[in-house]
């Protein structure tokens, strides 16, 4: 009953000073829409880092050929080229877990369609690459076991070769000349864009593994066999297994160096996310601060109103009102300036991310956390500025607050 | 008839550096149901301490004081206020309304502090605004009113929650001679009404609309006279 009047009287004497009202609001809506703006910022880059690292394939661990190491001159990665077809076959068929194992072998050629050619990458996949790199095809079909097992001078094709090559003719059924051999191509890949690192996905050309091994490269090895793993908690498991099987089947003795490296794509995305968790907190906090600023300039207004009312403070005291009362009429004023600025600052952070997304060309992610926690936060600086001038005010002795000027 | 007001051996005792310096020195004071009290003094003679500690926003240092029987001298802010706000109605000299309510929501306040709904609030104020004739400025500001007009409201604000005691400190101080004659009426009608009043005064004038006289002087009670039953006035200097 009081409450309701209490939260009518706050809101009138709001309204009564409506310019003060909105000015001192204004550090609120700054605040809180600066967090949200801003947070948004920061999750937007995390987005945008998680997703191309889950674009190159989750739960992957990478098996690459290790370095050389003869008469102390130690090659690069890669440099020995003891990785076969045979070690992808065993990895799948021996470890647990396993959803997908897809060796490659690549090398670069001129690709001919009759009078434009376009130099790409060839790289020799087996069916299963297809799922772990999450390809859709935009027309044809993708290669299958038996074409590995026979060998086909078969080809699957990424938009740009075809955008090159054959202009906007449907590159399906048609044949191009890789190695002066001549492929057909029976699909083409739906376009991915470009990764993370500013690579164009869209530039390849996709053959058979064994094909590119025998009738292409003439080699007997792989370059890498990308492993995904059927289960997250799984990967550091399979890790350690790969290598125990591969050290078996490569025949390295206890206490030599591998001649091979497995590579775990999570704990890059672990770091990653890290790095942009703190982007985005720190992001917040600067912001975060200036809703304290928001909060100290409640505070100031509500003391210079406390002073300036003295004389109604006084008379209410005087026909009765507790010290809660008058405690309670002042707290809600400050509360409401913090609750409206917060809901005026939730909008315009929004307005604020998506114009940063739409006309910045920059990802943000609203979250609804930060808007939450922004929100509380103001609802919390309200209070707790609030709480000064309103203590101040109910403890006003009522005969030196009547005979105030 | 009862005692509305007793008030035995009160003192009020300020620290001024180091000295200790009495407001009051003593006061013994009783006042019926129905009375109307004028309470007279130069300044600086305890009067408005008395009038302070009556109004319960003061409590003596010293001494008892007994409100409708109820000892009120020891009790908490909070316990003040909630007396004030239900035994005893204050008109001021300057009014003291609330510049942004209309003369209905001045009227209200009392009733809201103590807790009363919209309709019973309305109804209270309404009635109150009707003794003082105003009824019809029920929707004005005080900015829109006369002085005269403005004690009225506060007058209804005053008697709003049926108090036991009206206190009016010099409530004709700022007024015209013609305002002034119309608001000791009032006071008058709700004297006859059976209104207990203590009117705070250092006008001899405006002293006599009471039916009893009181002097302070220097912290005392110095005269104590019924007006009705004695030609003696009483001049403060």
């Amino acid at each position: 009953m009081l409450f309701t009047e209490l939260l009518k009287m706050a809101g009138l004497s709001l309204v009564a000073n409506k310019l003060r009202t909105v000015l001192t609001m204004l550090g609120i809506i700054i605040g809180v829409s600066a967090v949200i703006a801003l947070v948004s910022v920061g999750m937007g880059v995390r987005k945008n880092v998680t997703d191309s690292i889950s674009r190159l394939g989750s739960n992957l661990l990478m098996v690459m050929s290790g370095s050389s190491n003869r008469g102390g001159v130690r090659g690069g990665a890669g440099s020995v080229q003891t990785l076969t077809y045979d070690d992808a076959k065993a990895i799948k068929s021996k470890i647990k877990d396993v959803a997908y194992v897809s060796p490659t072998a690549q090398g670069s050629y001129q690709v001919v369609y009759g009078h434009e050619n376009w130099s790409t990458t060839v790289t020799g996949v087996i069916p299963e690459y297809a799922a772990i790199q999450s390809l859709t095809m935009q027309s044809g079909i993708f290669f299958t076991e038996h074409d590995v097992d026979v060998r086909s001078r078969v080809a699957v094709i990424g938009t740009t070769v075809a955008t090159n090559l054959f202009g906007s003719v449907n590159p399906v059924g048609k044949k191009i000349r890789v190695g002066n051999a001549p492929y057909t191509v029976i699909g083409l890949i739906a376009s991915k864009g470009q990764s993370s690192v500013g690579q164009d996905q869209d530039d390849v050309v996709l053959i058979p593994l064994t094909t590119a091994q025998e009738r292409l490269l003439g080699i007997t090895y792989v370059r890498s066999i990308n492993v995904q793993v059927a289960n997250a908690d799984k990967m550091d498991e399979v890790q350690a297994n790969i290598e125990k099987l591969l050290r078996q089947r490569h025949r390295i003795r206890a206490g030599a160096e591998d001649d091979f490296n497995v590579r775990n794509l999570t704990s890059l995305m672990e770091t990653m996310n890290e790095t942009t968790t703190m982007i985005t907190l720190l992001l917040g906090s600067i912001a975060g601060i200036s809703l304290i600023v928001g909060g100290i300039g409640i505070m100031n207004i509500m003391m210079v109103s406390v002073t300036e009312r003295t004389r109604e403070i006084g008379i209410r005291k005087a026909i009765g009102a507790t010290y809660n009362s008058i405690m309670m009429q002042f707290l809600i004023e400050s509360t409401m300036i913090s609750i409206l600025g917060g809901i005026i600052g939730i909008f315009l952070g929004i307005g604020l991310a998506q114009a940063i997304s739409k006309f910045g060309n920059f990802t943000t992610v609203i979250s609804s956390e930060s808007i939450i926690a922004s929100f509380g936060f103001s609802l919390f600086v309200g209070v707790f500025f609030g709480m000064l001038p309103a203590r101040k005010a109910a403890k006003l002795d009522p005969i030196d607050a009547l005979r105030y000027e | 008839m009862s005692n509305v007001v007793t008030i035995t051996g009160v003192k009020k005792l300020y620290k001024m550096g180091s000295e200790i310096v009495a407001a009051l020195n003593g006061v013994d004071l009783k006042i019926d149901s129905g009375e109307f009290v004028a309470l007279m003094g130069p300044s600086g003679s305890g009067k408005s301490t008395l009038m302070n500690i009556l109004g319960c926003l003061d409590r003596p240092t010293e001494g008892s004081y007994k409100l409708l029987d109820k000892e009120v001298s020891r009790l908490s802010d909070d316990e003040l206020a909630g007396i004030r706000n239900k035994t005893i109605g204050f008109c001021y000299q300057n009014f003291n309304l609330l510049s942004k309510l209309t003369s209905l929501e001045n009227v209200e306040l009392p009733a809201i502090y103590a807790g009363f709904n919209k309709t019973e609030r309305r109804k209270m104020a309404m009635a109150a605004l009707e003794k003082v004739s105003l009824a019809d400025r029920a929707e004005h500001l005080p900015s829109e009113l006369s002085g005269g007009q403005r004690q009225r409201v506060a007058i209804a604000r005053a008697i709003a929650m049926k108090p036991a005691i009206i206190l009016a400190d010099e409530p004709t101080g700022n007024l015209d001679t013609k305002s002034t004659v119309e608001i000791l009426q009032i006071f008058r009608d709700l004297h006859a009404g059976g209104s207990t009043i203590i009117l705070v005064t250092h006008e001899p004038d405006v002293a006599q609309s009471a039916d009893r006289q009181i002097l302070v002087k220097d912290g005392k009670i110095t005269k104590d006279i019924i007006t009705a039953s004695t030609d003696e006035r009483i001049d403060i200097i």
